[in-house]
């Protein structure tokens, strides 16, 4: 390879690079910035409600039909599946398990990714090309505590309390499709649900929660506060705030198992 | 001698290779009405964003009474933001609240003003700028672009600032419709003896609104006058804004 071969090859490869770079930068700075204001007085108390409601109440149907069939998928498949080794019993361990540690909490994330994420992503965009955001400044308040800090807020409190009401619906899909598909007693069922509960496979699920409530409120302002040029932006603004929030929170998903489970 | 409000400097800015500001000079006394006017493209809003603190220049110092803005945290730029109001092009009023609540902002956020006072406040200069009490409760969508313009002017002026921002206030308005926005503009700014910075290419605004007018071309200011002096004078560039014409000095990027 001659000389302008390799340095052409390198500068391919280091454009990218140096971009990525960059944006990790910028968004290291906007956590920094925005988590400063989330614990700094002005604080913003009716944005805050007014995110919960949209965020936490609103959601409330799209997670319990996720989580209602999710529990009901599980049920099923588990059932068929430890038939092979005549450990059917376990049904209902299997469901509490897998809906409390993981399907709950991820499968929630994901929709309020698809939902509000991208509510937030487009609102805050919006705001941003029609110049709000720069009348909000003028008006001396700060966009980080007016508008990011209550939605971060409410992502890190709400999401928990969704994937609790979501355990439940989950445990009690597995319980329909266990009870009057599979034939298990129901009293049985409850019971081996109830014995074989631990407080961290709830406890787990929880923080994870939170956990993805974060980054899915983030990445929604994130994506919407860069966002510029017009309703093509805002729109690109949208899809970039619901593809990097669900990659996120399988990401963190896994390093999350690895640090409550890995022994 | 009159009183410097705001003092410009060699006040630079570029975006990427783009050099947009490149050594702006200027002076706005106290209680004056200065226009800058300037084709699309040369710079206007970037100005005006410097001097807001809204984007940081590469260079240069900007006064406002004698004191530096330049470089300020956004938490040290609020005490300038409390004498400062702005009229935005588009309007810019929050489409999640309501026409008062908009234009009652800075009395409900900052000032901590019971709900109450702060719409009957609302409602009073919503009077003051031509709007009936019954457009209070509606959502800014729901106002046509001269009303809007109206309720941003409202919402600019509530806090009775020193200082007011005008961001081409006649744009996309019909001619009447300007004019009575020129006439509000004038009456406010009277009313509140404030001294005003609107950016402009709408020269019968300008004529109507301007103590001064200062022209901005290829990023520097290259006359400045009074209205008057701005018909009679001979400098290429001005006559060619004025007369509307492609053939000057002036080239057009296309």
């Amino acid at each position: 390879m001659k000389k302008h071969q390799v340095e052409h090859f390198l500068r391919k490869l280091g454009k990218p690079l140096v971009k990525f770079i960059i944006s990790l930068g910028e968004l290291t700075l906007f956590i920094v910035k925005a988590l400063y204001h989330c614990f700094t007085p002005p604080f913003y108390v009716k944005n805050f409600i007014k995110q919960l409601l949209e965020m936490g109440f609103y959601s409330l149907p799209v997670v319990g039909l996720t989580t209602i069939f999710a529990g009901m998928v599980i049920a099923l498949q588990s059932y068929s599946g430890f038939a092979r080794f005549g450990a059917e019993s376990a049904v209902a361990s299997v469901v509490l398990i897998s809906v409390t540690r993981e399907l709950a909490p991820v499968l929630s994330a994901l929709m309020v990714a698809g939902r509000v994420g991208a509510a937030m992503a487009a609102e805050i965009g919006t705001m941003r090309v029609t110049e709000q955001i720069d009348a909000l400044v003028t008006l001396s308040t700060n966009p980080f505590k007016y508008l990011i800090a209550p939605r971060l807020w409410s992502g890190v409190i709400v999401l928990p309390i969704l994937v609790l009401i979501g355990d439940i619906i989950g445990i009690f899909g597995g319980y329909v499709v266990g009870v009057y598909k599979l034939g298990f007693n129901p009293a049985n069922y409850i019971n081996s649900t109830l014995q074989n509960m631990e407080s961290i496979d709830i406890v787990s699920g929880l923080v994870k929660a939170a956990v993805f409530g974060f980054i899915v409120a983030l990445m929604g302002c994130y994506n919407g506060y860069r966002s510029k040029g017009g309703a093509q932006g805002v729109g690109q603004a949208t899809t970039n705030a619901v593809v990097s929030a669900s990659i996120l929170v399988l990401i963190f998903n896994y390093v999350l198992t690895e640090i409550f489970f890995s022994k | 001698m009159e009183k410097v409000k705001i003092s410009i400097r060699n006040l630079h800015k570029s975006f990427g290779k783009k050099r947009v500001l490149t050594g702006v000079d200027l002076d706005i006394n106290a209680g004056e009405s200065l226009v800058v006017i300037g084709g699309s493209g040369t710079g206007k809003s970037v100005l005006i964003k410097c001097i807001q603190g809204l984007l940081t220049p590469d260079d240069g110092s900007i006064k406002i009474d004698n004191q530096e803005v330049v470089g300020l945290g956004l938490s040290q730029q609020k005490k300038f933001h409390d004498k400062m109001g702005m009229l935005f092009q588009g309007g810019a009023l929050f489409d999640s609240l309501s026409v008062w609540e908009n234009v009652a902002f800075s009395l409900l956020e900052n000032k901590k003003t019971p709900r109450e006072k702060a719409k009957v406040e609302a409602i009073r200069v919503l009077r003051q700028v031509g709007l009936t009490p019954d457009v209070a409760d509606l959502s800014p969508s729901e106002l046509s672009g001269g009303m809007q313009k109206r309720v941003g002017l409202a919402r600019a002026i509530i806090t009775k600032p020193e200082i007011i921002f005008f961001d081409e206030p006649t744009t996309g308005l019909d001619p009447i419709m300007a004019d009575v926005i020129n006439d509000l503009i004038v009456e406010s700014a009277k009313g509140l003896g404030a001294t005003t910075l609107t950016i402009t290419h709408d020269l019968a605004s300008a004529r109507k609104i301007a103590d001064k007018v200062a022209m901005l071309y290829q990023g520097k200011i290259i006359w400045q006058g009074t209205v008057k002096e701005m018909d009679k004078t001979e400098n290429p560039y001005v006559r060619q804004f004025i007369n509307g014409s492609s053939q000057g000095p002036i080239k057009v990027e296309v």
